[in-house]
């Protein structure tokens, strides 16, 4: 595979009304092929009302090396759970 | 009759040609979908990328898809076989009507965009002129074939206009490509008289007239490609819709027909 093939995320939103969840990556050389190559990968079985692609590359994520710092602090803070509240008699709906 | 490989060989009496013009132009358009789903099959396991390999075999399937629904069509108007996959998979050769394009092999990537464009261009003014048709599950055939259709035709054109446009290789074997396959365009507009009648009964417009129409539009691309230009041709390459086919026919036909001369009668 030479240098023109690029990895792209495909995010596929399964009807109206649903948020894009995450489907797998697909390769490709640019946008035109990669929503071709997404459509023909991951939504043969009529799993798609819209699809949405992002270039790996351009994705900013966490580090997972670094996870222990970003995440594990807030492990122990469970005053900012809402669960100190007592709820009002009457309040059906919180 | 078997032969001493324990084949057999016996055909099942299909017509040599269907009797009512209508049935004889269906045939034509079920044969081309089952003749170019058939040679795109060969790509299984063997395009570029996994993700070709997809593209592929996903056209493959819509055509023969189409070819299925066309098939059994055709034995609702007439009765020439006991059921769709004996009038799709036991003809002789000459019985088959598709034209010789679709039969064209798979030489490289480029010879494959470039065939599955230039028929799929045609196949959508061909399909169009049925919507409006006598025969309304026809014209239901061709409502839903058109979505496929509309797809094929994104799909190689965004492959036709990358390789021409792309590296000199690439340019290159789409160069070959148009040389070899050009020739067989002449063909998917020519006008005879089966088509004559299907048009006076109403089966279906002259799409025909959208021939140049149709050279504008797939010559416009090829100037985007990299300015690739048609080639010269004296005498476009004419026979398949009368049943005179090339050497191609006959390898996709001896894969495609090996099982049901086989196992007669054979389902999956």
């Amino acid at each position: 595979m030479t240098d023109n093939w690029h990895l792209f995320e495909v995010f596929i939103r399964s009807k109206n009304g649903l948020a894009h969840k995450h489907a797998g990556s697909v390769h490709a050389q640019d946008a035109d092929t990669a929503i071709l190559s997404a459509r023909d990968l991951y939504t043969r079985r009529g799993e798609a009302s819209s699809l949405c692609i992002i270039k790996s590359a351009d994705i900013i994520a966490s580090d997972p090396a670094e996870a222990g710092e970003l995440f594990d602090p807030a492990d122990d803070k469970i005053y900012r759970h809402p669960t100190f509240y007592t709820v009002p008699d009457g309040v059906k709906n919180m | 009759m078997t032969t001493a490989n324990n084949i057999a060989v016996q055909m099942p009496q299909i017509p040599e040609h269907p009797e009512r013009s209508e049935t004889a132009y269906i045939l034509r358009l079920a044969d081309n979908a089952l003749i170019l789903g058939q040679r795109l099959s060969e790509m299984c396991g063997h395009a570029p990328e996994m993700e070709l390999d997809m593209a592929l075999t996903n056209i493959s399937l819509d055509l023969i898809g189409q070819a299925k629904l066309l098939f059994e069509h055709v034995l609702t108007l007439e009765d020439l076989a006991p059921n769709a996959d004996a009038l799709a998979l036991t003809r002789y050769e000459a019985q088959y009507t598709n034209l010789l394009l679709v039969a064209q092999p798979n030489v490289n990537f480029a010879h494959i965009v470039l065939r599955q464009y230039l028929f799929s261009t045609m196949q959508k003014y061909q399909y169009e002129a049925l919507l409006g048709s006598t025969d309304k599950n026809l014209a239901a055939i061709a409502e839903k074939s058109l979505k496929e259709i509309a797809y094929h035709i994104r799909f190689a054109k965004t492959w036709v206009l990358r390789l021409g446009d792309g590296t000199d290789e690439s340019k290159d074997r789409m160069d070959d490509a148009l040389s070899c396959l050009w020739r067989y365009t002449g063909e998917m507009f020519a006008r005879d008289d089966i088509l004559a009648q299907a048009t006076d009964s109403g089966l279906t417009t002259d799409f025909t007239k959208s021939y140049k129409n149709w050279q504008v539009e797939v010559e416009g691309l090829l100037v985007q490609a990299g300015d690739l230009q048609p080639p010269e041709v004296g005498q476009m390459l004419m026979g398949g819709t009368q049943g005179r086919h090339d050497e191609q026919l006959g390898n996709i036909l001896s894969d495609l027909q090996f099982m049901q001369l086989k196992y007669p009668g054979l389902q999956w």
